[in-house]
């Protein structure tokens, strides 16, 4: 025990700080094992990630209609938009947006525009799906709670929310139906 | 007492500010660094810090698992076994828990043994001794309202029969027992104040073992040979010496836990408990928690429902008032041979009854009961008394550090010097 602190014979660190290096690196590894489980135990369980697709029917929806479908606990805007729609959506230059995207890099097929039904500001549903709903200047969606404007490809022209409303990822199973996720 | 900044010698800068506003770090040197601890634990002094580590790990399983447990009658079951199926790592928080809890009592049990075996519970830590027993009491009934919360057979049937228990009482029996149920039967909102109470009832433990410290940190620990460290040759700081030698127990200790766990997680419980509760239909063979067949096998040797419940509830309260049954001054029972073979054969007694415990009510086991319940309570009640008065005990060593290191006598300096550097 005379040596433990005391240099070894190489010179270089001391034997009781190289054990004691030692110890609390399989004491921190040790506990980065065991939080692990902890932390994973908070991430959605399978049952929920089970839940994660969503089938819609495309048939019944008129050109000009929405419909509002749930996805992973989140609405989803389903539009069939109108010709005029698309056109004032491709007109847009896209030096007049903040989120500058095309509108054909927005969808899949026309008139089919799919989008989460989630304002990029603060998280609220913005209105627009309904007829009577207000649909802001743009003719897309307004949100009530900060004043957040879309047109009609979903993109963000007005208002405090940053980005354009986020494109689900979806793919057509027929012609006339979609999966979402 | 003069106010102001405490006067801190923490070389740290940054520690040192917070230390002269709070002294936490000058508290945890005096009581987990330098704290003077008798020299000469042996293993059984592993128990008390175990026992900690124990209680945060069922703490922390606990509020996880209550995270994706529902406390209804109708989804308690389900939910249980969405966490074992679906929940990530539900399963290991569950069987960690669970497995936590056997592995709590044995860790306790032993705790409690080396403090009867080594006279821990004399003066001057009876108020230490009796605030464990107060510890043990609410291990008990947080354990017992934890296995009810699955909501399986023996769940809903132990809810039953340990509820009913207070019936017995005359008079007021009646009117606890459905205070506990909340209704007329175990049912939703006995489950609903089962989950509460399971869950406040930890950090109730958490306070009284705080409590439990400070006391022990007034008169210091107990050692194997009974005496009292007179000088700092008997003693050695708390760190390194028995931070390492605790951790090296941990380490065994988490090696027979994660045996459990991982090879036989469902060793100890009861596959009744996969079934969901069933108000109409009483398992043929119905047994609580091994943990607690010590104490059910006395309720079943007394042929009379009070007397069985008093015996019962008896067989631990007289734990409280040990420190005055037993009044030889001397502690360890390395020095008592008469108490130390009684003392034996109260542990074998208290194992036979936990055999017992576990069998059906039928012949021999209960007749083997009666005889090791007998001698439980004569133990505490006639064999210590009596002995207090007749025993010869052997002759104690002269200190710690003499029996310890041997040797002839100490040399005039030694007392004043510290020989861990030796």
């Amino acid at each position: 025990m005379a040596d433990s602190g005391e240099a070894t014979a190489s010179g270089g660190t001391p034997r009781r700080d190289f054990l004691n290096l030692v110890t609390a690196s399989f004491a921190a590894v040790g506990v980065g094992a065991i939080a692990w489980p902890f932390i994973n135990s908070m991430q959605p369980a399978r049952d929920v990630l089970a839940l994660a697709s969503t089938d819609v029917d495309l048939a019944p929806i008129a050109v000009g209609q929405a419909v509002t479908v749930m996805w992973r606990g989140k609405p989803i805007f389903v539009r069939s938009r109108t010709a005029q729609e698309i056109e004032a959506a491709r007109a847009v230059p896209l030096n007049d947006l903040k989120d500058p995207q095309t509108d054909q890099a927005r969808i899949q097929r026309d008139p089919w525009l799919v989008v989460i039904g989630i304002c990029t500001h603060l998280g609220c549903v913005p209105l627009g799906q309904k007829p009577t709903d207000p649909r802001g200047p743009y003719g897309g969606w307004f949100c009530p709670c900060h004043g957040s404007a879309y047109d009609t490809s979903g993109r963000i022209r007005q208002g405090p929310a940053p980005l354009n409303l986020a494109v689900p990822p979806y793919a057509f199973t027929s012609d006339t139906k979609i999966r979402i996720g | 007492m003069a106010s102001g900044l405490h006067n801190s010698d923490i070389p740290n800068p940054v520690l040192r500010w917070i230390d002269q506003r709070m002294p936490i770090f000058t508290m945890m040197q005096k009581e987990y660094g330098s704290f003077p601890t008798p020299r000469n634990f042996n293993y059984f002094w592993n128990f008390g810090a175990l026992a900690m580590v124990n209680l945060m790990i069922m703490i922390a399983t606990g509020i996880f698992l209550a995270m994706h447990y529902t406390p209804h009658s109708s989804m308690a079951f389900d939910s249980v076994e969405r966490i074992m199926r679906d929940v990530n790592f539900g399963w290991l928080l569950r069987y960690v828990h669970a497995n936590g809890a056997s592995m709590f009592f044995i860790v306790v049990y032993i705790h409690i043994w080396r403090g009867m075996y080594y006279g821990s519970y004399k003066a001057p830590r009876e108020l230490l001794w009796m605030l464990g027993v107060v510890i043990f009491l609410l291990m008990m009934a947080t354990a017992f309202m934890g296995y009810v919360l699955p909501w399986g057979q023996m769940s809903f049937w132990g809810a039953t029969v340990i509820t009913n228990l207070f019936s017995a009482f005359p008079l007021v029996g009646e009117w606890i027992v459905t205070l506990l149920w909340g209704g007329f039967s175990v049912d939703n909102a006995t489950l609903n104040r089962f989950f509460s109470l399971h869950y406040l009832l930890p950090f109730v433990i958490v306070g009284v073992v705080f409590l439990h410290i400070v006391a022990l940190h007034i008169t210091g620990s107990n050692n194997p040979l009974g005496i009292e460290p007179k000088g700092p040759q008997d003693t050695l700081p708390f760190h390194p010496y028995y931070t390492a030698k605790d951790s090296f127990g941990l380490v065994i200790y988490f090696i027979v836990f994660a045996g459990l766990v991982f090879f036989a997680p469902n060793y100890l419980g009861h596959p009744d408990n996969y079934i969901p509760a069933d108000p109409l239909v009483t398992p043929a063979h119905i047994v609580p928690e091994w943990y607690f067949l010590p104490f059910y096998a006395i309720l079943r040797a007394v042929p009379d429902k009070l007397g069985g419940v008093l015996m019962m509830f008896g067989s631990i309260l007289v734990w409280f008032v040990l420190p005055w049954l037993d009044r030889s001054p001397v502690r360890s029972m390395r020095f008592r041979p008469i108490a130390r073979i009684c003392f034996l054969l109260w542990t074998v007694s208290f194992l036979v009854l936990l055999w017992c415990g576990g069998k059906p009510a039928e012949e021999p086991y209960v007749t083997i009961s009666r005889f090791a319940a007998a001698y439980y309570f004569a133990y505490f009640l006639v064999i210590l008394p009596l002995l207090s008065r007749i025993e010869k005990p052997l002759p104690l060593p002269e200190s710690i550090s003499r029996a310890v290191l041997g040797g002839g006598p100490l040399p005039a300096g030694a007392a004043a010097k510290p020989m861990e550097k030796a």
